[in-house]
């Protein structure tokens, strides 16, 4: 069997698609990438569909071995990956590119700078059933990707491929701007039951991840959001990006791992176009809220999705790892003659 | 009828059929939820990715980037407007329910002391309740079921437990409810089931359905361990269990 072997678990590796999507009735939560747009980069650089599965690092990435002839894996987001080949020092990777690895190399991730998550896809994706037709993980009950949990050392993580299909490799033209300034919300389902100050404190103050951020929600710290008719509603459906806000008056972002439905007033939803945004976001960083129209939200989303499939039609052709890159040979050489080893931009 | 639509993003929208838990209500939230199907199975709401329903609300989730908001609403308003079915015929479900001795029933003495029955009466009243499925939630599975002989409301335990067993039967509120998995939990534990309310195996692993009828069936701890046995080795025919 094809596998890439864990030989050092990273901090909270997960196998995530686009989720587990339409059991949400049966309290099925969809779980998924926390950062839909990273996972459809390392996607679309390792030759895969959007819809395909990847693995969804968690701050600091696992050390992977090679065992099938050659394999393509393809990471997105701003990593400072290294090869390791035998008892030669680890040699530099670019991130936000793919890369053809040989049996016996080690792929290690390594650390994630600056976001919560990156993410890793391999080519033709990895040789794991489905599980209620997704194979995104949902570490609370145990249930989908590679056994229901993250990765642990000496787990192999099965490939459904031999070989990596012939073709270049190719990286992204420049990072992908994932928006900046205050995070977009709709007002809703229950901003009725906040009183206009709470309403104004909620979009005016600033407000700090907590360190309880998982994959279930974000908890921020700052002013409390005050109520008016109590924290307590009917329980109703939670959908992505709601934020609740219980007695206390800090409010809480339900991300992919959230339960489907709740007991506690949510005051607004964050916009799709951020939801990636807030899936990168460390402890310890602040944002602010800023209130828009559900239509601004949806033509916001349009564009995002543009975006990202004008960055997919713009991707480069990369140099295979040890070999010639011949596009920036041509471009460079005709200018200095000499061809610089270059980091990626992050 | 007059329903409130209620924003969640850009990517969902709740429709709101009332403020209180009532089976007038719930049985509209869902009819909705069955039209919608429908109307899906028939080709119609393109955009439209699932529905979600809770006690007195439906939650739509779409796809921004297939439909909006302001296609889908009115579409979902024609649905209500056509009349939706007084009340949805959902499955009627028997779930065989030990409630004898202290490891399967360890609150049941403490119910009938406060409900000032004998443990006898507890059994009897949550085996006559006319129970009824009203959302699944919490986690995968867990149904609260709606329908608890109105003798039998107590609030919450104070002090939840940290750990029950899978498969426990507890009550608290106008509710009854099955433990999907080991979990922690703050109902009243009166019985438990063999049957298993989550079971990975099954190609459907969730076994109750928002709409089901419920009614327990009091079998004694040999009957238990049988059936018990057969759903560990996933051979229990689960079919006999449900009616159409």
């Amino acid at each position: 069997m094809s596998a890439l072997k864990v030989i050092r678990a990273g901090l909270f590796d997960t196998v995530q698609d686009l989720g587990r999507i339409g059991h949400m009735a049966l309290g099925m939560p969809t779980a998924g990438a926390m950062d839909r747009v990273g996972l459809t980069l390392a996607n679309a650089l390792a030759g895969n569909p959007a819809s395909t599965a990847g693995l969804e690092i968690g701050v600091m990435g696992p050390d992977l071995l090679v065992e099938a002839e050659s394999v393509r894996v393809a990471l997105a987001g701003p990593l400072s990956p290294a090869l390791i080949e035998g008892d030669a020092p680890p040699r530099p990777l670019e991130s936000d590119r793919s890369h053809r690895l040989k049996r016996g190399q080690i792929l290690r991730v390594g650390m994630i700078e600056g976001s919560s998550t990156a993410y890793l896809a391999v080519a033709g994706g990895f040789a794991i059933a489905p599980f209620m037709g997704s194979l995104s993980t949902y570490a609370r009950a145990g249930i989908g990707g590679f056994k229901g949990r993250k990765l642990a050392a000496d787990d192999l993580l099965p490939l459904t491929l031999d070989s990596a299909p012939a073709g270049d490799e190719r990286k992204l033209g420049g990072p992908f701007d994932y928006g900046s300034g205050p995070i977009r919300v709709i007002w809703g389902p229950q901003d009725d039951y906040f009183s206009e100050a709470g309403r104004q404190t909620f979009v005016s103050a600033e407000y700090t991840v907590s360190k309880e951020a998982d994959r279930m929600g974000i908890r921020f710290e700052g002013p409390t959001i005050e109520h008016s008719k109590g924290a307590d509603i009917i329980s109703d459906g939670i959908g992505p990006g709601a934020i609740q806000v219980p007695g206390a008056g800090l409010p809480i972002v339900l991300l992919g791992d959230r339960q489907t439905v709740g007991g506690y007033s949510k005051i607004a939803t964050v916009a799709s176009v951020d939801l990636p945004r807030l899936g990168r976001l460390l402890p310890g960083r602040t944002v602010r809220f800023a209130a828009i129209s559900v239509e601004e939200a949806e033509g916001l989303r349009r564009d995002q999705e543009a975006r990202l499939q004008r960055a997919i039609a713009g991707f480069q052709l990369a140099r295979p790892a040890g070999g010639i890159d011949l596009t920036r040979l041509y471009e460079e050489n005709l200018i200095d003659g000499i061809v610089y080893e270059r980091k990626a931009v992050t | 009828m007059s329903v409130r639509y209620l924003s969640c993003g850009d990517t969902a929208f709740s429709v709101e059929f009332g403020n209180e838990i009532s089976p007038r209500i719930n049985g509209q939230v869902m009819a909705l939820h069955a039209a919608v199907g429908q109307a899906r199975a028939a080709g119609g709401l393109g955009g439209l990715v699932e529905t979600v329903p809770s006690m007195r609300a439906l939650m739509v989730t779409y796809d921004p980037l297939a439909t909006t908001r302001a296609e889908l609403q009115p579409q979902i308003d024609a649905l209500i407007a056509r009349g939706l079915a007084a009340d949805a015929v959902g499955r009627k479900v028997r779930i065989p329910c030990c409630y004898d001795g202290e490891e399967f029933a360890p609150d049941l003495a403490e119910v009938a002391e406060r409900t000032k029955k004998t443990p006898e009466q507890v059994i009897a009243a949550h085996l006559a309740s006319p129970f009824k499925v009203y959302v699944l939630g919490f986690m995968p599975g867990l149904a609260y079921i709606a329908g608890l002989e109105p003798s039998l409301y107590l609030p919450r335990r104070t002090q939840p437990r940290v750990r029950l067993p899978r498969s426990t039967v507890a009550i608290a509120m106008d509710m009854t409810t099955i433990y999907p998995f080991e979990s922690p939990g703050g109902w009243h534990l009166i019985g438990r089931t063999p049957l298993w309310m989550f079971d990975q195996r099954r190609e459907q692993p969730v076994f109750l359905a928002p709409g089901d009828s419920i009614t327990f069936e009091r079998i004694d701890r040999a009957q238990h361990d049988a059936i018990a046995q057969k759903v560990e080795a996933g051979t229990l025919d689960w079919a006999e269990l449900i009616k159409p």
